[in-house]
């Protein structure tokens, strides 16, 4: 179906839902790569209020990749739950926007909605919001999931612990893990990207890991983020594995490029479950997303990067996952320029995750051919924070020596707990109160003594 | 060593940046300054340009042929922007034609002061030892603004039998001087990365260019016999193995 606006006396059309959606897109340089950006500012406003008019329904009738071309597609239609819908269903996408903003509508009244919306239908929305409305309302969500702490409860905000190593060696993982503890990170997960996905350095990995996490008696998970089949085999070989990790996106096809479809994905996770490894609740998943990740892999249909990533949501969520992050500014600036395009696109990508229902963390990153530095990474916390965001990464120094990417430090983590606020997950507060970190001190506490680890 | 105890012991254990000290939640100033000077390395290094003159006045003494090329990005800004365009050659692009040559391509990537300070040293290598072992080595093409598939086109505008593109690789915060090497065998324009076989980490405190030429030869003597680089070439040089 076509869509026409004016704007002054020139009449825009758009042929149809996915070329409304790209040209509403506020600029970035991936859709201008995939050459679907709108072509002049009026194009795009153009574009905005033809969106804003569009009902919610729609949505249930068009799909901006074909149903019988994509499995994505199918389990968004296929799973939608229409009696969620219906408090919403006589909207425009406009007037949802409004309805989101409006002051009655709550924490409560956006987890029932949840599985009545759409990636899309979210996505159109985000679309017409500025910074400070996409912080407003994704601040209403309460996403919380359990593994062995509780994650996503209104004023905490946890971190992922990220300490790689850039030849996977274990006293290296173990220094930068007992740095982020006594910075206070660590409740989300303790999560190492491996160096190589080789069987054996994976079990290596699991195995210290869940070393270190008893010998501190630590409430929280450990993960090693390899390929989903690569944790399947190192689960059949009796591996500790707390979460599975996949890196997700929003086609079948650029699933098919990371390796996986959903088939794959719900074996893992039933396999996972299994284990029974949870003492909290059984959220076992964890993914990893970003914008762009469909155009790298040529697997985009015509369809803007920020709305294929929250179709990546609706596959995330069918795994009821325990953390899901974008990984915003990894990807490069041939997505994703600069600061500016940074900071918009993981303002979205948290707002469309959480109302999506998912316990929606956000990894706040560039790489040095962005034009982007820590003032941006700074920004970009600090509007998260104020929106709730259920986790952020923690690395030494913000330097990740793996990957060679700069994230936020430890330190970043105190920081936007405590400008904004926050605090950690519950039981990984009173585990760091009980083992006496917080206080700046040279003398590392006796109950983390480093010989616990390995550290010698 | 003493057992550790305090904080700073960690940085016994990895290069990461733990043990910084805190200045309330925040970096103290001189880890925080630290920090700004490696990214500011890194940024130059993104934006750095190749020295042609100089790098042509380092491999004269191979007595190969060079030419410099730019691809069709042709300035810094796009080539980030535009990474196809980083891919291709101008259409039209006169190449001397080296009929079942190794075509060796030095290209900037995303650091070319990184590939400016490994290249020279790694041909003086390769060069010789391709020479050696019965290799024919093509003219030596200087790229600007190119990406590795930039060597495709290279390799099919001179019928070259395989490409070695030399390339600066993404700086980091502790490397800013990295190369890699690609290899791609009867590569032509369309050639996917499955078809490739790479050594990363070329540089002082990483790989030397002495291993990277041997490892190189290795993998070009193989491919020869199989026809084929990527996948099906799996990286089985022998630990013993030496350039002849």
């Amino acid at each position: 179906m076509a869509f026409a606006q004016h704007i002054g006396t020139t009449r825009y059309v758009f042929p149809d839902l996915k070329t409304l959606l790209a040209r509403a897109t506020p600029f970035r340089s991936g859709d201008a790569l995939a050459g679907v950006a709108a072509e002049s500012a009026e194009e795009r406003i153009a574009a905005q209020r033809a969106l804003a008019d569009l009902p919610l329904t729609h949505f249930l009738s068009e799909s901006v990749v074909p149903y019988e071309a994509d499995e994505v597609t199918r389990l968004i239609q296929d799973s939608h739950d229409k009696a969620a819908f219906a408090p919403i269903r006589s909207l425009t996408i406009g007037g949802f926007r409004d309805w989101l903003l409006a002051d009655a509508t709550d924490s409560a009244t956006l987890a029932a909605l949840a599985p009545g919306l759409m990636p899309e239908m979210v996505a159109a929305t985000s679309k017409i919001m500025r910074a400070a409305d996409l912080i407003s309302v994704a601040a209403k969500c309460e996403n919380v999931t359990r593994f062995r702490n509780t994650i996503g409860l209104k004023g905490r905000l946890s971190i992922r612990l990220q300490p790689n190593h850039p030849t996977d060696d274990p006293r290296g993982i173990a220094a930068a893990t007992l740095d982020g503890l006594l910075l206070g990170a660590g409740d989300a997960v303790i999560g190492v990207n491996p160096a190589t996905d080789n069987v054996e350095a994976v079990l290596r990995i699991l195995d210290m890991l869940d070393r270190l996490r008893l010998a501190y008696d630590i409430p929280t998970q450990s993960c090693v983020l390899a390929h989903v089949t690569t944790t399947m085999r190192a689960m059949d070989m009796g591996a500790p594995v707390d979460l599975v990790f996949q890196s997700i996106g929003g086609t079948e096809g650029v699933n098919r490029s990371f390796g996986v479809d959903l088939a794959l994905l719900a074996e893992a996770h039933e396999q996972a479950l299994t284990l029974k490894r949870g003492s909290l609740g059984q959220n076992v998943m964890y993914f990893e997303t970003g914008q762009g990740s469909a155009l790298s892999a040529d697997a985009h249909h015509g369809v803007d990067q920020q709305t294929i990533e929250a179709r990546a949501y609706a596959v995330a969520r069918r795994f009821s996952p325990l953390l899901v992050n974008s990984v915003v500014g990894f990807i490069g600036p041939e997505y994703l320029f600069d600061g500016k395009q940074i900071l918009r696109a993981g303002l979205e990508d948290h707002f469309c995750g959480k109302l999506l229902g998912l316990p929606m963390g956000v990894d706040v990153c560039y790489t040095n051919h962005a034009e982007a530095d820590q003032d941006d990474m700074d920004a970009l916390l600090t509007c998260l924070a104020a929106a709730g965001v259920t986790y952020v990464m923690g690395v030494p120094g913000a330097d990740d020596v793996m990957l060679a990417y700069q994230s936020t430090s430890f330190h970043d983590g105190l920081y936007a707990r405590a400008a904004l606020g926050k605090r950690p997950a519950p039981e990984f507060e009173d585990w760091l109160n009980h083992m006496g970190i917080g206080s700046t001190t040279e003398a590392i506490p006796a109950r983390l003594s480093p010989a616990l680890i390995g550290l010698e | 060593m003493n057992t550790p105890s305090k904080w700073r012991d960690l940085r016994r254990f990895t290069d990461a940046r733990v043990a910084l000290g805190r200045a309330g939640n925040a970096l103290p100033t001189a880890a925080h300054l630290d920090f700004q000077e490696a990214h500011a390395r890194a940024r130059d290094a993104v934006w750095s340009s190749l020295d042609v003159a100089k790098l042509e006045e380092e491999l004269s003494p191979l007595g190969l042929p060079l030419q410099r090329v730019t691809s069709q990005a042709e300035e810094r800004r796009r080539f980030l922007l535009r990474p196809d365009l980083g891919r291709r050659l101008p259409e039209g692009t006169a190449l001397p034609k080296s009929l079942g040559s190794i075509a060796l391509v030095i290209a900037d990537g995303l650091c070319a002061s990184g590939v400016q300070q490994q290249a020279p040293a790694l041909l003086s290598v390769l060069v010789p030892a391709l020479i050696k072992a019965g290799f024919t080595p093509g003219p030596i093409i200087i790229a600007e603004q190119a990406r590795v598939a930039l060597g495709d086109d290279v390799a099919e505008a001179m019928e070259a039998a395989a490409v070695v593109v030399l390339i600066g690789e993404r700086p980091g915060l502790s490397a800013t001087d990295s190369m890699g090497l690609y290899i791609t065998w009867a590569a032509r324009r369309g050639s996917n990365d499955a078809m490739r076989n790479c050594i990363s980490n070329i540089r002082p405190g990483g790989l030397s260019a002495d291993f990277a030429a041997a490892k190189a030869l290795w993998l070009l003597a193989e491919a020869r016999k199989l026809g084929a680089t990527g996948v099906a070439l799996k990286d089985e040089m022998p630990s013993t193995y030496r350039l002849t």
